[in-house]
């Protein structure tokens, strides 16, 4: 039955204010399927109040052959990272 | 009459879920997919919760040191009152999915008119379980449109399982002597208006899979008066074993 079923990627928002998170895949015939199964697989613990979900070959994914060229420019530029600041301990999920 | 109405009523409901919850936890481990192994099994904790609910009821009207377990596993098949539909066996996976689907259709309308009986408990309990049942629904509907609407082999399955069950639908809607009585009184729904609701759910999910019901339903019932087909013994042999070899056994 998995070999029919496409694979979709999942998304929970473990409380409001908060973005969605990958939590793994699972088979499902369709969309509204796949939310029903991520709400039994993914939720059964109080872990989420919203979930997404996306068939995984919607997601285009970058090369591994081009880290180098995506990210190691950005290795000795520290001035990009707002280190400098002093955020308040109120101010969370920063 | 009186609290023994009570008490039978509080049975009956709790038998229902418990025998329902335990078909579904055979499922645990031999789901067709992970994600239905997982979903089976959510819904029979939530059945098996609801019982226990019930039967600790049950056990405070009692009173003289009875227990929520004294009722599972210390009962022969006549003391149970579940209806036929719930013993049934699972079968494939589209007969767990029918079984379930026309059980949803009265549990969760039942629940939702039990949330305003005028028994406090029963009230309490029913609009704890409505959201849960309000699920199974979605859930069991779900597939019964993908199966029954899906390839050619799913759907002859389907049709055959609602040809198979449909004739156990009817008990659940039949008020029992005692279930009348506690109707007048507001504590039992009413029947005849869950009946209307269940129906016209059943019907447009019936028409929505591309399915269709039998011309002729000849009305299954017995269970409410202990009246069982051969399955719940089997059940009972299993869910009652170890009580049985160890009566009153601690761990």
């Amino acid at each position: 039955m998995n070999k029919n079923l496409p694979l979709f990627e999942i998304f929970i928002r473990s409380k409001n204010g908060l973005h969605h998170k990958h939590v793994g895949s699972l088979h499902a015939s369709d969309p509204q399927n796949a939310i029903m199964n991520a709400r039994d697989v993914y939720t059964r613990r109080q872990e989420g109040v919203s979930i997404w979900v996306i068939e995984s070959k919607d997601i285009t994914a970058s090369n591994p052959e081009d880290s180098d060229a995506f990210y190691a420019p950005a290795e000795d530029k520290v001035y990009r990272h707002p280190t400098f600041y002093d955020l308040p301990d109120e101010v969370k999920h920063m | 009459m009186g609290n023994k109405d009570l008490l039978n009523y509080t049975l009956q409901l709790a038998d229902d879920v418990m025998i329902l919850g335990h078909r579904l936890s055979e499922w645990t481990g031999h789901g067709p997919v992970l994600e239905q192994d997982i979903a089976l099994s959510n819904i029979a904790l939530d059945l098996i919760g609801k019982a226990r609910n019930l039967y600790q009821y049950a056990a405070k009207q009692e009173g003289n040191g009875k227990t929520e377990d004294d009722y599972p596993y210390k009962r022969d098949v006549l003391d149970w009152t579940n209806a036929l539909l719930v013993e049934q066996k699972n079968g494939d996976f589209g007969q767990t999915i029918v079984r379930q689907f026309l059980f949803d259709c009265y549990h969760y309308y039942h629940l939702e008119a039990l949330s305003k009986s005028s028994d406090e408990q029963l009230a309490f309990i029913g609009a704890k379980s409505v959201k849960e049942a309000r699920y199974h629904l979605q859930y069991s509907s779900e597939w019964m449109i993908r199966l029954g609407d899906g390839t050619e082999e799913s759907h002859q399955r389907m049709q055959q399982a609602i040809e198979d069950k449909i004739h156990y639908f009817e008990e659940l809607f039949i008020p029992t002597e005692t279930e009348t009585r506690l109707i007048q009184t507001g504590i039992a729904p009413d029947l005849a208006m869950i009946k209307e609701k269940a129906m016209a759910k059943l019907n447009a999910v019936i028409q929505e899979s591309t399915l269709s019901l039998p011309d002729q339903i000849f009305v299954q019932k017995g269970g409410r008066t202990g009246m069982h087909t051969e399955h719940l013994g089997y059940i009972l042999a299993e869910l009652q074993f170890m009580q049985k070899t160890y009566p009153d056994m601690q761990w």
